[in-house]
């Protein structure tokens, strides 16, 4: 009987030290997760906050390996492929998202939801890849037009299942009434569904932009980069990712800085976008 | 994939009947469907033209080298010789290391988000683990060279130092910071939050009953989350595995910037090697002969149909599993 109980006690005590080590284990693993994060925030306005000045953005790079200089091509070339990629990938993202959202009935929607989905899977340099053989080549040199292109692909599914989203979330009856006023179908979803819609498309636009903006790998091979200025879509233009990327990698201890100052203005604009669009457009459709 | 009624399904339905389609289309209403239906079927050819772009590329490889491209441990662009072994192993190795460690971390901060902490806390922190997500591979990348490669140096040094370790086949490298273990830690960092999202939300899915029967059982917070929570998300949380393993597989920047870049198998756990997408983004641009080019795009088409296929079925998983018209 004693020896019951005791069993009991020590049965009980084990199944409570266990709860108390399952609690530890979930808040330990919440905080390794977090670390990083504040690891390479931290890091990154430690080391770029003091490398970023008015030359940063006003100046084209300094030869290798001497101080000063900035990377304004980069950042004005970070802007042309974004708005390329924003010109095909909102024409086709929230084209399509229209179309799965509005004509559910039609025999093509399923394998356009498919494909969409298998389209956000493909990797960002698998993208690069297809623009390289569809731009590169034909024109036999590096062109800003790919990189915009290969950007432009890579959000078209994000921005599809946006548009598709928020507009499934217009109730039957707004619809409705358009119909009672005898507006013909195109009039009904271009006046009454897209307006009412519009706030979730924006904001789904304006992170797909987010996410594309960081990317280097599709425009390795695209975009290719620059050390001067072009304004014109059928040559090579330079990016800030890009700068990231052959400013860490090269041994120049100038360009390190500059890699760093990139990151930070690279990562504050992902960020803030990110935040604004969020704070401001996101609350409306909830 | 058969979907619930939406109220999207009912519209059309409503339209079909409301709508002067019935009869003839106004001359607007044919136009604005030729638009948008040609608009949606521009992402089946994309993807279809994606597919073949590739394909043609790669197939001078392929008539080369056949399917023993995918066996070949030999890469030599001076002898033209090719094979993808060594990146098929290094994209393998990077991507199961990382979810070996992410995914425990993912759904522990998912348990910590939608069982343990209190509203005013769960929300900023499963915003800042989404966060992670929003910070650019390339930056990932800086920050692995500049602070993680050293960390991992001194690691090596370490061990080197350290007769007994050193003795260790698996353990033994030469210690620069960049290689296999440096990569998985960084992806692992990447990939948490995809795994972690899904995690949270199907966890919010699990219907309250299920914990409460388990409570009034006398079960322990953990026995519930061990016996009754964990189990009825399983499936689902395995959809976001396979979701972070989607990206694992394509990650290129940040990989790239640490593993090392040698076009060969790991020979320990710091060792440098390479992956399908680190090798395309390292030698592309320099690739200086027409049977070199061809081999990294044939690379890429097998990156291609592998992300496809790991990701459809994460869709499928989820889509299934998750029930509509909550969260």
């Amino acid at each position: 009987m004693r020896a019951g109980l005791e069993l009991q006690g020590s049965r009980r005590r084990r199944r409570r030290v266990g709860d108390a080590v399952a609690t530890g284990v979930v808040v330990l693993a919440t905080l390794v997760v977090l670390t990083p994060l504040a690891l390479v925030l931290v890091y990154l306005v430690g080391r770029g906050l003091g490398s970023i000045d008015l030359a940063f953005f006003t100046q084209l790079p300094a030869p290798a390996g001497e101080a000063g200089g900035g990377v304004a091509q980069a950042v004005v070339g970070s802007l042309e492929l974004l708005l390329i990629a924003a010109v095909l990938g909102l024409t086709i993202g929230i084209g399509t998202g229209i179309f799965v959202a509005e004509y559910p009935d039609h025999p093509l929607v399923p394998s356009v939801r498919l494909f969409s989905d298998a389209l956000i899977g493909i990797p960002a340099i698998v993208m690069g890849l297809v623009a390289y053989a569809l731009l590169v080549v034909p024109l036999r040199h590096f062109n800003a037009l790919s990189g915009g292109m290969a950007l432009g692909l890579i959000m078209v599914p994000y921005v599809v299942r946006a548009t598709d989203e928020v507009m499934r979330l217009v109730p039957v009856s707004v619809r409705e009434a358009g119909y009672a006023l005898g507006l013909p179908r195109w009039r009904v979803v271009l006046s009454i569904v897209v307006p009412g819609a519009a706030s979730g498309i924006i904001t789904g636009a304006m992170l797909a932009l987010a996410r594309v903006a960081g990317e280097a790998a599709p425009l390795l091979f695209t975009a290719f980069g620059n050390q001067y200025w072009n304004f014109d879509p059928l040559k090579p233009v330079a990016a800030l990712p890009l700068v990231i990327y052959t400013y860490s990698i090269s041994p120049y201890d100038s360009w390190h800085r500059i890699a760093s100052a990139s990151s930070l203005v690279l990562v504050a604009f992902v960020l803030v976008t990110t935040a604004v669009t969020r704070s401001v457009f996101a609350k409306r459709v909830r | 994939m058969d979907r619930p009624t939406t109220v999207t399904d009912r519209a059309s339905r409503g339209q079909r009947l409301l709508s002067p389609r019935a009869g003839r289309a106004p001359r607007g209403d044919r136009l604005f469907d030729g638009i948008i239906v040609g608009l949606g079927s521009l992402i089946l050819v994309i993807t279809v033209l994606a597919a073949l772009v590739l394909f043609q590329g790669g197939r001078p490889a392929l008539e080369r080298f056949g399917f023993g491209f995918l066996f070949g441990t030999t890469w030599d662009p001076v002898h033209g010789e090719f094979g993808a072994l060594p990146f098929i192993v290094g994209t393998l190795l990077t991507s199961f290391g990382a979810l070996l460690l992410a995914v425990p971390l993912a759904v522990g901060s998912a348990l910590f988000v939608s069982e343990y902490a209190p509203p005013w806390l769960a929300g900023p922190v499963s915003y800042l683990v989404e966060l992670l997500a929003a910070i650019p591979s390339v930056v990932y990348g800086f920050w692995g060279i500049f602070v993680l490669a050293p960390v991992v140096r001194s690691i090596q040094l370490a061990i080197f130092l350290n007769p007994d370790l050193r003795a260790i086949p698996f353990l033994r490298s030469t210690p620069t910071g960049l290689g296999l273990f440096t990569a998985v830690l960084i992806l692992a960092v990447m990939i948490v939050p995809y795994t972690a999202s899904v995690a949270r939300d199907v966890l919010r899915l699990v219907p309250q009953d299920q914990r409460e029967a388990a409570y009034a059982l006398g079960a322990t917070r953990w026995e519930v989350m061990r016996h009754a929570v964990l189990p009825y998300a399983r499936a689902g949380i395995l959809g976001g595995v396979l979701l972070s393993l989607g990206r694992a597989l394509g990650e290129t920047m940040a990989v790239t910037m640490v593993i090392g870049n040698r076009t060969a198998v790991a020979d320990s756990l710091f060792g440098q090697t390479a992956t399908m997408a680190s090798v395309i983004a390292n030698e592309f641009t320099e690739a200086n002969t027409a049977l070199h080019l061809s081999s990294l795009i044939l690379v890429g088409l097998v990156l291609f149909l592998l992300t496809i296929v790991v990701n459809l079925v994460a869709r499928v998983l989820i889509h299934r599993l998750t029930p509509r018209g909550v969260g």
